[in-house]
């Protein structure tokens, strides 16, 4: 039976990890991503999940161990933010490349210095090329149910990828929202046993992240391009198997008022939820105004995004990360070049705010979007705009 | 007859490089990246083998007249060997 209950999102996290039935958890805990791996704890020193609880002295040496576990064909989970994943990022290549299907939260933090906490994308945008799969979440139910569907993703025969599972930290990891815990029985039947291909085994040895020499690096490298790029036609099956099966619908990219707005607004996690609320507001106010929602960051879902901004005039894109020195929002500058070969394109204006966990409003994101058609209006000098600086 | 490692396309690979042929190690040819060769005067040579035990390649065999002598194919040209042999039988000369 499906459960409704309140729950800290983090705990949440750790109930659907018990749901998939993970074999190891190698984890290390750092804000805010520790109440995850604490419930973890717990759930497996009372016996309520049956697994091998690795702790480990830092994020390079727990990431180092789902290395090992998945190799072995174990299920793996782990989760990590911030500073810790930039700990973890040589490991990350080595467990796209080596193609093991690991399962991983990242409550997403800035990164210092400053020292800060709290959350924004910088994180995210530091292992943007690291060949994981890596989806957005706006709300606890989302990250519950692709923390679920991520092992289905991850360890399918077609896809064989570690999956990074996204969601905003504080706002979601510390929140206590209303959620839907499924039956244990209908998570397993939904998860398949993983069955890794080539495990290691004694009766069978195999050599995993061997030596490429550069007769062979550039078809390595080709191979898994492929692999992740076709990995979006599992994702999508996986979805809709979830739908059927639980009865909520995820898409690579999602919209809110889209259909026949000339501006989008676009977010990513969970400031979605309020820019939603802002989009109602506007829209009463006459403005005519959408939001895009991008949940799939990799592979990048380039058909799905043109769909969405054909007849577009204005495309407002939020980034809570910064390029510095760069474009500005490392996401705006992927889409900018995502459309650049579009005739008709969408002007695009790039706004970063939501910096190292400060809010955006209401009333912000209604400013950052009339901003926006005013700058899409009479143009700007400027690669993109801050939101919220004191001058 | 499997392909040459060198014409290998990306499909050929197995899941993310694995190699499922144990021992395939031997036949990576590590003297590609030699600069220097050993060269040996044997009339000098006591059998003692200490060149064989500090190749990191494990390239040193005993030829039929049971020296020591390093397989080209594998020598990477270290010259560790050179400098641990106790009477100076090997010297490393720059490969043309
Ligand atoms: S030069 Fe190095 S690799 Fe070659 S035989 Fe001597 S020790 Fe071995
Ligand atoms: S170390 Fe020198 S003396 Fe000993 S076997 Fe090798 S070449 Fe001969």
């Amino acid at each position: 039976m499906t459960k409704r209950v309140g729950m800290e999102v983090s705990v949440a996290i750790a109930e659907a990890v018990k749901l998939a039935d993970a074999d190891v958890v190698a984890v290390y805990p750092i804000t805010p991503q520790t109440h995850i791996v604490e419930h973890l704890a717990e759930l497996v020193v009372s016996g309520e999940l049956d697994a091998e609880y690795i702790t480990v002295e830092s994020e390079h040496s727990a990431m180092s161990a789902c290395l090992g576990s998945a190799a072995a064909g174990a299920r793996t989970y782990t989760a990590t933010a911030s500073q810790g994943l930039e700990l973890m990022q040589e490991t990350l290549y080595v467990a796209s490349g080596m193609r093991l299907p690991i399962v991983m939260t990242v409550a997403n933090r800035a990164v210092s210095a400053p020292l800060s906490i709290w959350g924004d994308h910088s994180d995210v945008m530091t292992v943007r090329d690291t060949g994981w799969i890596q989806i957005f979440n706006e709300n606890g139910q989302e990250v519950v149910d692709n923390t679920i569907c991520a092992f289905r993703i991850a360890e399918n025969r077609n896809v064989l990828l570690p999956v990074m599972v996204h969601m905003d930290g504080f706002h979601l990891s510390h929140v206590i929202e209303p959620i839907l815990l499924s039956d244990e029985e209908q998570v397993r039947a939904f998860l398949p046993v993983n069955n890794y291909p080539l495990p290691l085994h004694p009766s069978k040895p195999v050599a995993m992240g061997d030596f490429a020499p550069p007769f062979i690096y550039t078809e390595a490298k080709w191979a898994h391009e492929q692999a992740l790029r076709n990995s979006k036609k599992v994702i999508l099956e996986v979805w809709d198997a979830f739908a059927k099966e639980f009865g909520r619908q995820y898409k690579p990219v999602e919209t809110y008022c889209a259909e026949g707005a000339k501006t989008l607004l676009f977010t990513m996690g969970s400031f979605s939820e309020t820019a939603m609320t802002s989009i109602d507001k506007m829209r009463a106010d006459g403005l005519d105004i959408g939001l895009v929602k991008l949940r799939l960051w990799r592979p990048f879902p380039f058909e799905e995004l043109r769909d969405v901004v054909k007849g577009v005039d204005t495309l407002i894109v939020l980034d809570r990360a910064l390029s510095t020195g760069g474009p500005g929002g490392p996401v705006c500058s992927e889409i900018r070049s995502a459309f650049y070969n579009l005739n008709p394109r969408p002007q695009i204006v790039s706004f970063v705010g939501g910096l190292g966990g400060r809010d955006i409003t209401i009333e912000g994101f209604e400013s950052i979007v009339r901003s926006g058609m005013e700058i899409a209006k009479s143009g700007s000098d400027k690669e993109f705009q801050i939101f919220g600086v004191r001058e | 007859m499997p392909k040459p490692d060198n014409e290998l396309t990306w499909k050929d690979l197995e899941i993310g490089c694995i190699v499922t042929n144990p021992g395939s190690a031997a036949v990576y040819r590590t003297g590609d990246w030699r600069s220097q060769r050993p060269e040996y005067d044997f009339s000098r040579c006591i059998k003692c083998g200490v060149c064989q035990m500090n190749c990191p390649e494990d390239s040193v065999k005993k030829n039929e007249l049971g020296y020591y002598e390093a397989d080209l194919y594998h020598c990477k040209g270290c010259g560790i060997c050179s400098r641990e042999c106790p009477v100076w039988v090997i010297s490393m000369k720059e490969e043309s």
